[in-house]
């Protein structure tokens, strides 16, 4: 939709000049002036500019807090104290990366999230898909090293719990293990790895971020429809129509960040955070960060070896077991596009999706409270029962529903939708 | 690849795939440093092993020290205790094998006995690690009266054998002698 043609006539001597040579301006006229979006697009697709804005936040946040942080075990701890203390607005720029860095992930769980209910995976948007979730992937493993940086107790022991996964691996677990840490235990050479990681990761993430844009303007956005756009009436220009209501989203985002930032800055972080690291005391409940905690309840869901029924022989255990349940519910969204057998696209035609959309919302929520509480008695088994449906959602309910469910009748063209709403065929209402 | 269309392979054939060879090799081998670099450097593998003197730990009593990074713990054993654990059927084990380094029989049974040295058997002297992902159990504690880990709730017995939880082995015996009546050296 995007179209073959460019749009762009360059005024100036100059710009003519340039054209002719790297035609960057025509490049960001054509996706970012003229490039047509489909008209009824709703507020939860203002959560992929939302995202950009986060990202330049959290490099330029980072970048200056590396200019006081010290990565070295004996002083990371001091050296976050002093930004928080001495350093000039040490403090303000510490909130805003640590709480940038959690609402970088409710943004991301939001643009997943529409993405399941609008069925933005489908044909033909399947490697715009999976580019999104190596993105998230990557910033999982950044969020999760830079959590190690300030050497608190949390950071100390998450470190010991993730790197821990490594061991689970048959035969080469261990020895990756150690190559992981660069000792036998965490411990400084730890530390200096995960900040030389946690600079380098977010530029991958820009590297990829822009692989997905580019996929994204190649197939075009979809929209609370589901239907593709079909004329030139369906779409506005990206200026003024979604710069704008891109602007005022990330307006008020940035205000509940603010508030966050200014009036609750550690409210998303864990108090044992401030006790400095020590390598032979466990505090009493590891906690990750809330981004992980539905991660982290299908690892610790699995308690039971799995083997062959009435014999003693494990096939796998609960530790690897645990290890393939947590890093399998990741990577199963590589392959949703596959899985989900409809045709239609979006939840709003889809009756029965819809209710198992809201359903699969739920568990997600319920299995990141079950993160945070202790790993005993009912809790446990509640895990057990939000891991199994999970699961169960994406292997099962996907695939059946796309051939059982009767959706209800589709517009023939979005204008067409907008209109039974609103009656008029006015474009400057199209955009709310 | 090669410029004549024949079916027989040609001497620029052989070029190509040599050379390419070549290349994969020394890839391969500039790889190694790059990779190597991450493992423990030379002063941490230095430090590996560790000295204690534990003429005054009571019975009842426990100390940890610190060997190679990690916790060690040394826990000299009631009389209940060692009865707890020694009438304990390994049928009963989640982990059946001894995890004992100094065992020469890898296959050896985690029977009390095996989880000590002969002459010692008061003493249990282990990593602190827990199998499961590593963190430090609590001593004393949990349904077995032996180590709890609170990470995700695994529970050791008194010989510190894995009962409860989802840790799959038990608590790592290292290698240690006992170089005098009361030093004991690991590692
Ligand atoms: C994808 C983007 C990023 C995410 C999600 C992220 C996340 C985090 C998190 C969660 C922390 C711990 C905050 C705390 O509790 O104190 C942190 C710390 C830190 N990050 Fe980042 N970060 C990102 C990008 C960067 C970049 C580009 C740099 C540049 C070098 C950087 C440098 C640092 C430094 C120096 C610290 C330690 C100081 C501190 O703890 O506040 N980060 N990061
Ligand atoms: S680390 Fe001990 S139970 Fe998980």
């Amino acid at each position: 939709m995007s179209g073959g043609h460019s749009a762009y006539v360059p005024k100036s001597g100059f710009g003519k000049w340039m054209d002719a040579r790297l035609p960057l301006a025509r490049l960001v006229y054509d996706s970012f002036v003229a490039y047509p979006v489909p008209r009824n697009l709703n507020n939860w697709y203002t959560f992929g500019a939302i995202l950009s804005l986060m990202l330049i936040i959290q490099l330029i946040t980072g970048i200056v807090l590396a200019m006081h942080y010290t990565p070295e075990s004996t002083m990371a701890f001091a050296s976050v104290e002093k930004i928080m203390r001495d350093v000039n607005y040490g403090w303000l720029l510490r909130y805003m990366h640590a709480n940038g860095a959690s609402f970088f992930f409710i943004a991301v769980y939001i643009h997943i999230f529409r993405g399941f209910y609008y069925g933005s995976y489908k044909n033909p948007r399947e490697v715009l898909w999976i580019l999104g979730v190596i993105i998230f992937i990557l910033m999982m493993a950044t969020g999760f090293m830079g959590y190690v940086l300030p050497w608190g107790q949390m950071s100390f022991w998450g470190a010991t719990v993730i790197t821990g996964f490594f061991t689970a691996i048959p035969i080469v677990g261990d020895s990756i293990h150690t190559l992981l840490l660069g000792g036998f235990a965490v411990d400084n050479p730890t530390l200096n790895r995960f900040f030389s990681l946690h600079y380098l990761l977010p530029f991958m993430i820009i590297g990829v971020v822009i692989l997905h844009v580019w996929a994204l303007h190649v197939t075009g956005q979809t929209n609370p429809t589901g239907v593709e756009v079909k004329s030139e009436q369906d779409t506005v220009p990206f200026t003024p129509y979604a710069t704008m209501k891109d602007l005022l989203a990330m307006i008020v985002f940035m205000l509940v960040l603010a508030y966050f930032i200014f009036y609750m800055p550690n409210f998303l972080g864990h108090p044992d955070n401030y006790i400095e690291a020590q390598p032979l005391v466990t505090p009493a409940h590891i906690v990750p960060e809330w981004y992980y905690l539905p991660f982290y309840a299908i690892l610790r869901a699995i308690t039971f070896d799995i083997g062959i029924p009435f014999t003693d022989i494990v096939l796998i255990n609960s530790k690897l077991g645990g290890v393939i349940a947590m890093f399998g519910s990741l990577l199963i969204f590589f392959v949703v596009p596959w899985l989900d057998t409809s045709k239609v696209r979006s939840a709003a035609y889809r009756p029965l999706f819809k209710q198992f959309f809201w359903i699969f919302v739920i568990v997600c929520v319920g299995l990141g409270w079950l993160g945070s509480k202790p790993a005993e008695g009912i809790y446990t088994t509640m895990s057990q029962i939000f891991t199994f449906w999970y699961f169960f959602h994406f292997i099962v309910i996907l695939p059946v529903l796309g051939l059982v469910e009767k959706p209800k009748p589709i517009p023939a063209s979005i204008t067409e939708a907008v209109l039974a709403k609103t009656g008029n065929g006015d474009t400057s209402n199209a955009n709310n | 690849m090669s410029a004549i269309d024949t079916s027989e392979p040609t001497r620029r054939d052989i070029l190509y795939i040599a050379t390419g060879a070549a290349g994969a090799v020394g890839v391969a081998f500039v790889a190694w440093p790059f990779i190597h670099q991450m493992n423990p450097d030379a002063s941490t593998l230095a430090l590996s092993t560790t000295e204690v003197d534990i003429a005054s730990l009571e019975p009842g009593q426990s100390v940890v020290v610190k060997w190679r990074g990690k916790p060690v713990f040394i826990r000299n054993r009631t009389e209940k205790e060692i009865e707890e654990a020694k009438s304990t059927p390994i049928a009963e084990l989640k982990d059946k094998a001894a995890r004992n380094a100094n065992l020469k029989d890898s296959a050896a049974e985690a029977t009390d006995a095996n989880r000590a040295v002969e002459g010692k058997e008061n003493i249990l002297l282990m990593v602190g690690v827990c199998t499961h992902l590593g963190c430090i159990p609590l001593g004393q504690q949990g349904d077995f009266g032996g180590w709890f880990c609170p990470c995700h709730g695994s529970h050791y017995d008194t010989a510190g054998r894995i009962r409860k939880g989802p840790a799959p082995e038990n608590l790592l015996v290292p290698n240690y002698e006992f170089i005098s009546d009361s030093v004991v050296k690991i590692g």
